[in-house]
């Protein structure tokens, strides 16, 4: 089955800048992003890289200073009003008026949105609130309020739910019932617009993701695309019987390569082309006995890229992110 | 019309508003209680009493003159003499007309001429309950993030403002309506039964109707100002803020209009133009100009201040306040 891919979001040349007494932030520089209909897309990136800012600014929440962006092949903000309707969304640490129950809550806004009423129950229900539906909104707890973010970003059956860190507060089974969710949801054909920080539950339940670090696109694509060209290059070498491994780290790290001992194997971190290993070391006559990529997770190539990745040390500050950083391996 | 509707919905639900009419009906409930135990109806007999009272105290006040003329023909010679004039003929004799019987009934409601009084209690009562309600009614949907969540909904953002605004305006409109026409009933009572209803003529009727109207102009305006400032400022405080600080600049600038020797200082004052709004017509003294004129000695100069004025002057500070607020929603980034 061939499936046809349609982005029910697009994003070109995003810009955002605040301006303030301190001076001028660009919190979008040029931000790029698409999600495919009927994806779970997984929004990743450091604190203050700009995930918020594209989000509402998608919604309309935030005036862009320049780009184009799209959902369901609606240009927004200018459409919006037309695709509000089809679009659930939740933006991070939602709050509600706190006096009013969640039941009240919910229904003011099917009421304003024109959504039967009588959905309130079921997606109450569905995000596991329904006994506490009667209860005032301040008296809940953070992963309370945030069910029912959920449950109000539901409500209207949209085509594309954008959820900015759902799991924000959300106790491990809380966690586990969203990854189902999510994937009954994306099995139902809703596409799935997820920023989040647990990147073990993005690499579960995504089917894309798009990176960003410092108001860019840093990488993007299927999980698996990412996880195999970002692999950090990293691969374990181990020789032939009898071969000298502290010898043959010596060469390679003669010739730029960040290699690490281990008992009877060594790992080259900045290997992005493998095969230079085995002619440097076939050049000494020491012989190769295996070269295997190391499976990068999720993890790895979000600290890569992003290039946060803790340096002991030194205490890293938020907007120390980098653009493209790693891309750049040894021997290229 | 479904936001107007859920609009309608979230006013109603808020305890706030629930409050605030409590007390409004609370505070009306108490004037027209009040005034009803002070005033009495001017029966024959109360009538008779209060005659025979006044009739009583002439009589006293003629055996008092009496007895002081003659001490002061006694007077000449004695050292009381000081206290008396030297022809006593001259002194004061009470006449019956000094003691009108009006003076000694109780008080009595006399519809035509009390009732605009209450109108403008009326009035006051609603004009506050109504900035309240208005700032609080999109200031907490504001700081609450309610406003934003909305927006998500319906992103036309002059929309969801101006119909809440219009929907919170209609609500008030018709509870001034309301409440107006019990309040006129409430003391068409109280005149016919502790008072008079004498010479309430249609026009008299017509007249307070008009004024009336004024008055739903003042709450109307007070609403919209209380709705537009909270909004403006993202929380209710704002609004309250803002009064405070109008009411504190309000007076240093009328002090700096005493000293600085401007003609009409209360013309700075707000609450004389809502008072001028009300009464149609505030004469306003020049304390410091002598217009003479050879019978009536020196008379200030008198500038009126008319309810054209003072409305003018409202409905261009209305308009800027909520035209603010719907120009910073229109421009600003919401987060
Ligand atoms: N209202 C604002 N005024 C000024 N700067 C802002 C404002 N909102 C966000 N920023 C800045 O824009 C940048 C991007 O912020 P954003 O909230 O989009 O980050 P984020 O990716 O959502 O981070 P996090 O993972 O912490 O939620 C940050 O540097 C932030 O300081
Ligand atoms: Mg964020």
């Amino acid at each position: 089955m061939v499936r046809r891919m349609t982005a029910v979001l697009e994003i070109s040349g995003l810009r955002k800048t605040y301006r303030s007494r301190k001076g001028v932030r660009n919190a979008l520089d040029g931000f790029d992003m698409v999600v495919e209909a009927g994806q779970v897309h997984g929004f990743l990136g450091p604190n203050g890289s700009g995930k918020t800012t594209t989000l509402r600014t998608l919604l309309g929440l935030i005036r862009p200073n320049d780009g184009r962006m799209a959902i369901l092949g609606q240009e927004v903000p200018r459409r919006l009003p037309q695709v509000a309707g089809q679009v659930g969304a939740i933006v991070e640490s939602p709050q509600f008026f706190g006096n009013f129950t969640a039941k009240d809550t919910l229904s003011l806004l099917a009421d304003a949105g024109n959504v039967n009423r009588s959905r309130v129950p079921a997606v109450l229900d569905l995000v596991g609130l329904r006994d506490r539906a009667g209860e005032r909104v301040k008296t809940y707890s953070l992963g309370m309020k945030q069910r029912l973010a959920v449950a109000s970003a539901l409500l209207k059956e949209p085509k594309l739910l954008i959820l900015d860190e759902p799991a924000n507060g959300l106790d491990p089974g809380g966690i586990r019932e969203m990854r189902t969710l999510m994937r009954d949801l994306s099995a139902s054909g809703m596409t799935v617009l997820l920023s989040s920080h647990i990147l073990g539950e993005i690499q579960l339940i995504c089917d894309s993701v798009t990176i960003i670090s410092a108001g860019r696109r840093v990488t993007s694509g299927s999980v698996a695309e990412v996880l195999a060209s970002h692999t950090s290059g990293a691969v374990r070498v181990r020789l032939e019987q009898g071969g000298d491994l502290f010898g043959a780290a010596q060469v390679l790290r003669e010739a730029g390569a960040q290699v690490t001992l281990e008992a009877d194997y060594m790992v080259v971190g900045n290997a992005s082309n493998p095969a230079l290993i085995t002619r440097l070391l076939a050049q000494r006559g020491v012989y190769v006995s295996e070269l295997t990529p190391i499976a990068a997770d999720l993890e790895d190539v979000f600290l890569e890229l992003t290039g946060t990745a803790p340096v002991e040390g030194q205490n890293r500050q938020v907007d120390e992110s980098a653009l493209g950083a790693g891309r750049n391996g040894w021997g290229q | 019309m479904s936001l107007a509707k859920a609009e309608s919905r979230r006013l109603f639900k808020r305890r706030f508003t629930s409050l605030i009419l409590i007390g409004v009906m609370l505070v009306l409930a108490l004037v027209a209680a009040g005034t009803f135990l002070s005033n009495q109806k001017a029966t024959p007999e109360r009538i008779a009493e209060a005659k025979a009272q006044a009739a009583a105290s002439f009589q006293s006040a003629v055996q008092e003159a009496e007895r002081e003329k003659k001490r002061c023909l006694a007077a000449p010679g004695t050292p009381d003499a000081a206290n008396y004039p030297a022809d006593c003929t001259q002194m004061w004799t009470p006449t019956p007309e000094e003691f009108d019987y009006t003076w000694y009934m109780p008080p009595t409601f006399d519809m035509r001429q009390n009732f605009p009084d209450m109108i403008m209690v009326f009035a006051v009562v609603l004009a506050a309950a109504a900035f309240l309600v208005g700032a609080s009614f999109v200031g907490s949907e504001w700081h609450s993030g309610g406003m934003m969540n909305l927006l998500l909904w319906r992103p036309r953002r002059l929309q969801v403002l101006g119909t809440k605004l219009t929907v919170f305006l209609g609500w008030f409109t018709g509870l001034t309506l309301l409440l107006g026409a019990a309040w006129a009933g409430a003391f068409q009572a109280i005149a016919l039964l502790r008072g008079s209803t004498e010479k309430m003529t249609a026009g008299v009727w017509q007249s307070f109707g008009l004024t009336g109207l004024r008055g739903l102009g003042l709450i109307l305006a007070a609403g919209a100002i209380g709705f537009a400032l909270a909004s403006l400022g993202r929380h209710t405080g704002m609004a309250l803020g803002a009064l405070i600080g109008v009411g504190a600049v309000q007076i240093g600038v009328f002090i700096m209009a005493q000293l600085g020797g401007a003609a009409y200082p209360e013309a700075y004052l707000g609450p004389l133009w809502a008072y001028a709004w009300m009464v149609k017509e505030v004469p306003l003294e020049n304390m410091s100009s002598c217009d003479f004129s050879a019978n009536g000695g020196c008379k200030p100069e008198i500038f009126t201040m008319t309810w054209q004025v003072a409305g003018t002057g409202f409905a261009i500070v209305t308009v800027l306040v909520v035209g603010a607020a719907l120009w910073a929603l229109r421009r600003r980034d919401i987060s």
